[in-house]
């Protein structure tokens, strides 16, 4: 009961008159209400009822806006269903804010009933089901003069709402024009403003590629034009096209790409942070830059093993303990070197299990350091029974 | 066994490992080079046999415990035949002549002790070249006959010699 309103008899501009009935009691649920004996008058957009002449007079009277029903169905009367059936149940949907004040604020049932003494009515049963359906409330012309009249401004912001309540096909056709409409506005905002473009240009683009795609799938391979056609409308509005899988036509063709690209992208990044970084806080990086087209820990070990092939600066590296980097070539070992002949010059000859005692590094690590210092000449092997260890080149710095 | 002044590298360990680092390694050979060529000269030897000579003071240090490898002597001896310094005496590579003097040198040295000693237009048997009593203090005394050979060969090109055999002896005449 707490949908009804408490209103004039009148009708809204663009609003119909449909049908009415008499003698029509209200039930609020399964209980009984004050309001017996009533008239019934069926609109596009409500269900009026008052008592008898009230409404053709325009008096007070209750309201109920179609948008509420989402259901109806007919129950019969009598304990054995004899004579047909005599009332109308209504189920509603939540009372809806904004909504004028009427017989109840609240109610424990979600569906009213209405009552005929004289049974229903076949034609006022389908003219009701008809208006629910017909949703004369969503049309566009009866929205701004709605508007203007604002006796109730909610449906306008109610509707998408109601169109949810409805289940079954009807409801979701509703919601993809929904969904078309939401991407109208969207596209059309974001081309009057500039600004607004850049923070749109993303749905743009994730748009544009569904598009694309759909496209695609209609049409085969004719349509390789219409996506090309639409890549270049998005470079021209300046939105970089990221190096994606299907635009070449083989796996390594991608990786040597996506290796150019990963060593472009984090040469400045690794001279920030050290000349070292583990391959985990590559991925996040490079996705973190790419932004749209991510790219799957997969390709980037893969680009990564390309990357001495394309001459980056920088190269993966694996260590003996399974731990994946991503290192500079020149930075690191310099650094190493440096450090490592300091210690050889210190002790004169040093083992690697020496080193990884002095440098507090794992013993293949250290291996690793010795031989990074010998093949920037600052140290020299010696390899005999007693095993592997390293002096400092005398044969460069000696004359 | 002559005395020889060992150079620094001969105690230093690494000496004994060829290095893998390339700038490192034509400096290490080098040196190897020359203490070859120093210690062939000091003993009057000009023929290195890779088998017999692991145990030479020459390739194997005791005194810091360590040798060069049959493969590293090789490698040392072939680096030098690039440079026209050694040559193997058969495919098999065990043996090589070290010519601590080029062939030309050698050429030259004897023609010049020939000339000072008026042996021009005169024959000479090869024993009396290496053995002979003229011959002591100098260099080629004692030279590997196969060396000689080679040398007087090369002075044969030039004119100025001729290697001739005569009653299983061979021998040479200076021009």
């Amino acid at each position: 009961m707490d949908r009804f309103e408490y209103i004039d008899a009148r009708l809204f501009d663009g609003e119909n008159y449909v049908k009415r009935d008499k003698n029509v009691k209200i039930y609020d649920g399964d209980d009984k209400t004050q309001f017996v004996d009533g008239e019934v008058v069926l609109t596009s957009h409500r269900i009026l009822w008052g008592k008898p002449g009230d409404i053709p007079k325009g008096n007070v009277c209750l309201s109920l806006h179609l948008y509420y029903v989402f259901c109806i169905e007919e129950e019969s009367g009598g304990v054995f269903g004899l004579g047909g059936p005599k009332r109308i149940i209504l189920h509603l949907g939540p009372s809806l804010p904004g909504k004028r004040p009427g017989p109840a604020v609240v109610s424990l049932y979600h569906y009213i009933k209405l009552s005929f003494k004289d049974g229903v009515d076949a034609a006022f049963y389908k003219a009701l089901s008809d208006a629910v359906a017909n949703k004369a409330w969503e049309r566009p012309t009866q929205l701004t003069s709605l508007t203007i009249n604002s006796p109730n401004a909610s449906p306008r912001s109610v509707t998408p709402v109601s169109s949810k309540m409805r289940s079954g096909i009807v409801g979701i056709e509703r919601s993809i024009e929904e969904q078309h409409r939401a991407t109208d506005a969207s596209i059309s905002v974001a081309f009057q403003d500039l600004t607004k473009l850049m923070e749109k240009a993303k749905e743009m683009v994730s748009i544009s590629k569904n598009i694309s795609s759909k496209i695609r799938e209609k049409q085969g391979d004719i349509s390789e034009d219409d996506t090309v056609r639409f890549k270049s409308y998005l470079m021209s509005l300046g939105i970089d096209d990221p190096v994606t899988r299907d635009a070449f036509r083989s796996d390594s063709e991608y990786y040597m790409g996506l290796a150019l690209q990963i060593s472009d992208m984090m040469v400045a990044v690794l001279m920030d942070c050290g000349g070292i970084m583990s391959l985990a806080d590559v991925w996040c990086r490079v996705n973190r830059a790419r932004g749209l087209e991510l790219v799957s820990p997969e390709d980037l070990l893969n680009a990564c093993k390309l990357l001495e092939t394309v001459d980056a600066p920088m190269s993966l590296r694996k260590f003996p303990s399974g731990a994946c980097v991503l290192q500079l070539n020149s930075q690191q070992d310099e650094e190493v070197a440096r450090s490592t002949t300091e210690l050889l010059e210190q002790h004169g000859r040093l083992t690697p299990v020496k080193l990884s005692q002095l440098a507090n590094v794992s013993v293949l690590l250290a291996r690793e350091r010795l031989f990074t210092t010998e093949r920037l000449g600052l140290a020299c092997r010696d390899e005999s029974i007693e095993g592997l260890a390293f002096f400092p080149n005398l044969f460069l710095t000696t004359t | 066994m002559a005395e020889i002044s060992w150079p620094w590298q001969y105690n230093f360990p690494p000496f004994f490992t060829i290095q893998p680092h390339s700038e490192t390694r034509a400096k290490q050979l080098e040196a190897w080079q020359q203490l070859i060529a120093l210690y062939l000269k000091t003993n009057k030897q000009s023929t290195i046999d890779i088998r017999e000579s692991q145990n030479s003071p020459l390739f194997n240090n005791s005194s810091i415990n360590r040798k060069l490898t049959a493969e590293a002597i090789l490698t040392i001896l072939e680096d030098m035949a690039k440079s026209g310094k050694a040559a193997p005496v058969d495919k098999s590579k065990n043996v090589w002549e070290v010519y601590w003097h080029s062939l030309d040198e050698w050429g030259n040295m004897i023609y010049n002790w020939a000339s000072a000693n008026g042996m021009n237009n005169s024959v000479c048997t090869l024993f009396e070249l290496r053995e002979g009593e003229n011959s002591v203090g100098e260099e080629f005394h004692g030279l590997d006959t196969n060396i000689l050979i080679k040398a007087l060969k090369s002075l044969e090109v030039k004119g100025k010699c001729e290697l001739m055999e005569f009653d299983d002896n061979q021998g040479v005449k200076f021009f």
